[in-house]
């Protein structure tokens, strides 16, 4: 049987009460939502937190709503809430894309938005995506909020600019004309990516304006194809500028070998998804 | 700490450690053994029960996040004698065999169900898709949570 050690539990009702508790508990302490990630690294030893902060009462952090010319999707917001949510599918199908293939039903149940970007592992599916759409995460602290760059946000695997007794609370995305799409390679239904890539093109007068383009568990730094990014912009929305983008994006990625397949297997899974995203983006263009 | 959780619609207090996760809770504290306790890494889902009418993977989630909620497991599914539509359907279709996935496929088929009472098989099969049957019975299932839409207009619940 698996179970965690023992640790500490309170229940946060407020945000300025999980972070008064975050504060109390100090850098031992966890925040836990969904706890899809956090509870089997606790059961594994992975994680020893001596107390969790248990946000999931905290109703102001799941709401999805469009203010300020932004999506904002609060951090605590289900994946299954996002992947049925009609305002987030209209401006930015890219986020149903990717909803739909992370995890199965019943644990996008449970699992949050927050946590997922929380977790910073590398073959999470959100990070990439919003990444790509250049989405600016909030994050509260007892001084007051941050807003950091989603590109920012992301150290390493594993590891994020959030600092001890700080909470990302939500994730704005700038609500511009633009066409996404989200493809992914996996093994089986509802497992991690072999491999995957996020597109999002604001096209403009014939003209590539800004582009996004993420990569997933393929080793990109910031998740993003930056150079890809750079061979697109201002140029027309072609085939044959989409295919020498995904050659760029595939030579600057460095994807790991594992259970999943060898390096080059990946890399070139790299370019083939990066342009399968961009022409399921432009696909979509109206 | 003590928590009070209604369970099949009635109410349950007892004192636990916060490490205990809800199937354990469920099985061993509550004695409701029809939830089965499988992968423990949420892959496998014959964990499944509604929390506050959600379908989730008890063994990710802690005793101590139920509390003041409602949990419904297997044993909720019957009312009396008659079973729910989805348990004849499994009857009907012969949609188990070894039956340790049977609880966790019934929770989410009723789930589905309530919320779409005329689901595709692709509906099924994506709604079930967290969900392992290692005898690879998965036909079967798919016609008996069919079965159940077709027969249940009588639906227990």
């Amino acid at each position: 049987m698996q179970v965690p050690a023992s640790f500490q539990y309170r229940k946060a009702t407020s945000v300025a009460h999980a972070l008064s508790l975050l504060a109390e508990y100090g850098p031992e302490a966890r925040v836990v939502a969904g706890g899809h990630s956090l509870l089997p690294m606790m059961k594994l030893r992975l994680a020893h937190p001596e107390a969790l902060v248990d946000i999931n009462d905290l109703a102001e952090l799941a709401e999805i709503r469009v203010e300020g010319g932004a999506l904002v999707i609060g951090a605590l917001v289900r994946h299954a809430e996002l992947l049925s949510s009609a305002v987030a599918g209209r401006h930015f199908p890219i986020l149903h894309d990717a909803e739909r293939v992370i995890a199965d039903p019943i644990v996008r149940n449970r699992g949050t938005v927050g946590g997922s970007l929380c977790q910073a592992d590398p073959s999470e599916d959100l990070s990439a995506v919003f990444a790509a759409l250049r989405a600016e995460l909030v994050v509260r602290g007892l001084d007051g909020e941050r807003v950091v760059a989603a590109r920012d946000f992301f150290v390493g695997p594993y590891e994020t600019v959030l600092a001890d007794g700080e909470l990302l609370v939500a994730i704005r995305v700038p609500i511009r004309p633009s066409v996404s799409a989200y493809v992914k390679v996996d093994r089986r239904a509802g497992d991690w990516a072999v491999g995957a890539a996020a597109a999002v093109l604001e096209l403009a007068g014939g003209v590539v304006a800004e582009v996004g383009i993420g990569l997933t568990a393929l080793g990109a730094r910031k998740f993003v194809a930056a150079e890809a990014e750079d061979h697109l912009r201002a140029g027309p929305p072609s085939g044959e500028r989409f295919a020498e983008a995904a050659r760029i994006a595939a030579a600057h990625c460095a994807p790991t070998a594992d259970q999943r397949g060898p390096v080059d297997y990946k890399r070139h899974l790299a370019g083939e998804l990066v342009a399968r995203a961009l022409r399921g983006a432009v696909g979509r263009a109206a | 700490m003590q928590i009070a959780v209604v369970v099949n619609g009635e109410e349950h207090v007892r004192d636990v450690e916060p490490r205990l996760l809800l199937v354990h809770f469920l099985r061993e504290d509550l004695g409701l053994t029809g939830t089965h306790w499988g992968c423990d890494t949420s892959n496998c889902g014959v964990c499944v029960v509604h929390l506050d009418g959600v379908p989730v993977k008890s063994c990710t989630v802690l005793a101590v996040m139920a509390d003041g909620r409602e949990v419904r497991t297997v044993e909720g599914l019957a009312r009396g004698a008659d079973l729910d539509p989805v348990q004849r359907g499994f009857i009907a279709c012969h949609g188990l065999q070894c039956g340790f996935c049977t609880p966790g496929m019934l929770m989410t088929a009723r789930w589905l169900l309530d919320h779409d009472p005329d689901p595709s098989t692709e509906d099924i099969r994506a709604a079930l898709s967290g969900q392992l049957c290692r005898c690879t019975g998965y036909e079967n299932i798919v016609r008996s949570v069919r079965w159940a839409a077709e027969n249940g207009s009588e639906a227990a619940s």
